[in-house]
């Protein structure tokens, strides 16, 4: 699945990133404590979050994380903001809960992006 | 001449300077990119680097990092002047954490952060003197 789909899925607003249809997504992990992001997070997944301050963007950086897609209608921050665009992170931002924006993007078969994935 | 010395540079960082927290691996990033080490190789260095700054930024006064890159090897070492670690085993177990709510609403202080470090690096030496600061030394093979 690429990013633009799961934008779509998640009805949401691209803040950073051109062309993100050409983003493929391999997986999701679903985190507020980015120790856990850098513990468990698979590369090429897509960080879904609650934390919006720059952290975000740095661990989604360091961890080689897709791109960032903020839930319950939080945003990123100015600083947060400002590194993605330097690194070309792609932000998004949806109005779902955590619950929901995950429980939709597993029916529509994106599997775990991490390396907590039960049998 | 796999001991060549590719690169080396020293970095400072400031305690509880919260809002430049994690400037330094970024940095450190790049120019492991631009080395040309294996993405593999980079993500785990990277990572391992994010969560000792973090731990320095969170724990100490300041403190200094050397990296020092060879053809076969990346070092990372940290020397922070702080309150240092009275127990080092009770600090290397997963989820022991003394870390401050302010910490945790960064999405810090899950106490992943030193065993995630070892788990990234091939080689993990830690030492700490309560009062006066930790060091961290990590290799990562190439
Ligand atoms: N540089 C340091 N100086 C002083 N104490 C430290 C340092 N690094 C780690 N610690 C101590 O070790 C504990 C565990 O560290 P860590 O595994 O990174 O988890 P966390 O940072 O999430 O608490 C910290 O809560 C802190 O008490
Ligand atoms: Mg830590």
């Amino acid at each position: 699945m690429n990013l633009g789909q799961v934008a779509e899925i998640l009805k949401c607003d691209v803040l950073v990133g051109e062309n993100i249809d050409g983003v493929e997504v391999g997986g999701v992990c679903a985190a507020d404590l980015m120790s856990d992001v850098l513990a468990f997070t698979k590369p090429g997944s897509v960080l879904l979050t609650g934390l919006s301050n720059v952290q975000s963007v740095i661990t989604t950086h360091v961890a080689e994380v897709v791109a960032v897609i903020y839930v319950r209608g939080k945003k990123p921050d100015a600083e947060a903001l400002k590194l993605a665009e330097q690194k070309g992170i792609p932000l998004l931002a949806s109005r779902l809960s955590m619950y929901e924006a995950c429980g939709r993007l597993w029916q529509e078969g994106l599997g775990v992006g991490s390396d907590l994935g039960g049998e | 001449m796999s001991d060549e010395v590719l690169f080396f540079q020293e970095f400072s960082i400031t305690g509880g300077d919260f809002s430049s927290a994690g400037s330094v691996s970024t940095e450190i990033k790049s120019i492991l990119k631009e080395i040309g080490f294996h993405p593999s190789v980079i993500r785990r260095a990277a990572i391992a680097c994010y969560e000792a700054e973090m731990n320095v930024t969170m724990y100490a006064e300041r403190g200094v990092v050397r990296l020092s890159a060879t053809p076969a090897a990346i070092r990372i070492q940290f020397e922070d002047e702080g309150q240092g670690i009275a127990d080092i085993e009770l600090a290397m177990q997963e989820g022991y954490s003394t870390a401050t709510p302010e910490m945790r609403e960064i999405g810090f202080g899950a106490g992943m952060g030193l065993p995630n470090i070892k788990k990234n690096s091939d080689e993990f030496e830690i030492t700490s003197e309560v009062g006066r600061g930790t060091k961290l030394d990590i290799v990562i093979k190439a």
